[in-house]
């Protein structure tokens, strides 16, 4: 043989490799895929909150999915100050009104977006949220404002199911 | 050397015709070739595999009493410490050993660095060991999960989320590793499984990396190539046996003193609150033995930035053979490198403090300096120092150093006069 001839024996010996690795990566997916969250765990997705109880400045933490939810019915004070941003000083710019449906109420996943602790409540320097562990400032609308965190606090899907109920997730 | 080994009893010899198994031995351990002149530092591969080992043995038995779920796994750990017949002296010995195992892995990688043990012909030994402390850090931190204390939960929350740094796939990635939508009972059990595994990963490479040693043989304080079996060399046993016996018996007076005396003094008082997902405690931090990397992390204030900086500050220790041009293996020889390395390891524990501290202000800045000079060190410093550098003259043996001028002269004529 001078040139490189393809062979019937070539032709099976790619055919069969490319078989088995195709048997491999479909075998390796359910042991992949066994880790991802289960049955059980995606049947608590979602949980409903009576509202009543909260007064004006006063927050809630609710455990949704095995995650602290942070409920604020914020004073009036605190919504101005929350609308009154310039949006272009924001590191990651969202208006007040896309980030809570009822400006009363302010409803967000309460995990730093840095590295996933729970930030405290009414502190840090804009009033709002601030996280211990690495130093993030958050605003009275949970938006990022001052450290390492990337982006606001995540609003969890909710709808308010009457005045005074709400459903998360 | 091990092929004209034959034991001496007759079922030994039976066994060994079969499976040449005692031969392996006897080679590795006994007339194995070793420089004559190897100091202290050079004891710590020993008491490193001795570690491995009581880690390996404590964790077997704790394991007999632990239970990996969320409801369970703290009580199960007071449980050892109150119940269990000696469960108490078990778990210190568990924990202590892994902090004194870091720190034998820091001196005998340091070790490495001042006498240059990680160039040619040693760079796979040095590769396998960068590997076997990747394996370290993943074992250690996933053992520290385990007693689901506040610190626990919190540092497996922190370091899990360094996932989520990954563009696009970050958050499918992150809800993948916990089995759900946050850090809960699914990740402490698969961390179990793992942290259960990876000793006996780490004990597989423990041999890659021995083999590897004893085939151009050990490097020595001059840094020097010396001929295997010439004058420059002593079988390992009983020389070296003796000496890493001692060396050992030295580091078990440390470790019985920590277990004994002092056995939560590295520990957080925060791990023996049960991991509560609602409360973060008001200060973080990992185990000493992570604080310097902890510190790369925190210099950075963007998220992937300061991910990828931290793996990169492990990673690059692969590339060290190459990173440094010097020919010169040992830092007696190499005047310049011998202030840099003795810098590095300042700035190295520079970085443990500040990632013990809280990441604002002063500390923040020196933090990002300290960060940069690590790198420098490897990619400017070293590498420019192969080409500036004046190194001394190298001894032709091990002897020469040490020997006198007069013994020298007679050693120069004796040779003479058999040429």
């Amino acid at each position: 043989m001078s040139e490189k001839q393809v062979t019937r024996r070539n032709f099976l010996y790619v055919t069969t490799g490319a078989f088995a690795a195709a048997g491999a990566a479909s075998l390796a997916w359910p042991f992949v895929d066994q880790m991802n969250p289960d049955a059980s765990v995606k049947a608590l997705a979602s949980t409903e909150i009576d509202l009543r109880p909260i007064i004006p400045g006063q927050s809630i933490t609710v455990m949704w999915r095995g995650k602290p939810v942070f409920i604020r019915r914020r004073t009036q004070a605190e919504i101005d100050e929350a609308k009154t941003v310039n949006l272009a000083d924001l590191p990651h710019p969202e208006a007040d009104s896309d980030r809570a449906q009822n400006p009363e109420w302010l409803v967000m996943v309460g995990i730093c977006t840095h590295l996933g602790c729970v930030p405290l409540g009414q502190k840090g320097d804009y009033n709002g949220w601030f996280c211990p562990c690495h130093g993030s400032h958050y605003d009275t609308s949970g938006r990022i404002r001052k450290g390492p965190a990337p982006t606001n606090l995540e609003i969890p899907d909710y709808v308010f199911l009457n005045e005074t109920t709400i459903k998360i997730g | 050397m091990s092929e004209n080994y034959a034991p001496k009893s007759a079922v030994g010899r039976w066994f060994n015709d079969r499976l040449p198994l005692l031969n392996l031995i006897y080679g590795h351990l006994l007339p194995y070739p070793t420089p004559k002149n190897l100091n202290y530092w050079w004891t710590f591969g020993g008491i490193l595999t001795f570690c491995l080992v009581t880690q390996i043995i404590t964790g077997l038995v704790l394991a007999m009493h632990y239970v990996a779920d969320a409801d369970l796994a703290f009580a199960s750990v007071e449980h050892i410490m109150r119940d269990v017949n000696y469960g108490w002296l078990l778990r210190y010995i568990h924990a202590n050993g892994a902090s004194l195992f870091f720190m034998a892995v820091y001196i005998h990688m340091a070790r490495s660095l001042f006498y240059g043990s990680y160039k040619e012909p040693r760079e796979l030994i040095w590769i396998i060991g960068v590997f076997i402390f990747l394996l370290m850090i993943a074992t250690a931190f996933m053992g520290y999960v385990l007693p689901w204390g506040q610190m626990s939960f919190w540092g497996a929350t922190v370091i899990t989320n360094l996932f989520s740094a990954i563009p696009l796939v970050g958050e499918s990635v992150t809800n993948w590793l916990w089995g759900g939508y946050a850090v809960g009972s699914p990740l402490l059990t698969r961390f179990f499984t793992l942290h259960y595994l990876m000793p006996f990963l780490i004990f597989a490479l423990v041999i890659l990396h021995v083999w590897a040693l004893h085939v151009p043989g050990n490097n020595n304080p001059e840094g020097i190539n010396v001929v295997q079996g010439s004058q420059d060399t002593v079988p390992f046993h009983p020389h070296y046996v003796v000496k890493d016996m001692f060396a050992l018996v030295v580091f078990l007076v440390v470790f019985a003193g920590f277990v004994f005396f002092v056995p939560n003094l590295l520990g957080h008082t925060d791990n023996y609150i049960e991991a509560n997902p609602l409360q973060t405690p008001e200060h973080i931090v990992p185990e000493w033995y992570f604080l310097p990397f902890y510190a790369i992390l925190r210099s950075v204030p963007d998220k992937l930035g300061g991910v990828i900086l931290m793996v990169s500050a492990i990673a690059i220790l692969a590339f060290l053979p190459w990173l440094d041009t010097s020919k010169v293996r040992s830092a007696k020889y190499r005047p310049l490198y011998r202030q840099f390395v003795w810098l590095f390891f300042a700035n190295v524990i520079l970085l443990g403090y500040l990632g013990a501290q809280t990441a604002d202000g002063l500390f923040l800045i020196i933090g990002r300096i300290a960060t940069a000079y690590y790198f420098a060190h490897f990619i400017i410093i070293l590498p420019l120092l192969g080409y500036i550098e004046k190194t001394k003259p190298l001894p032709k043996s091990l002897s020469e150093p040490v020997l006198s001028a007069e013994e020298r002269q007679m050693k120069a004529a004796a040779s003479g006069a058999s040429a």
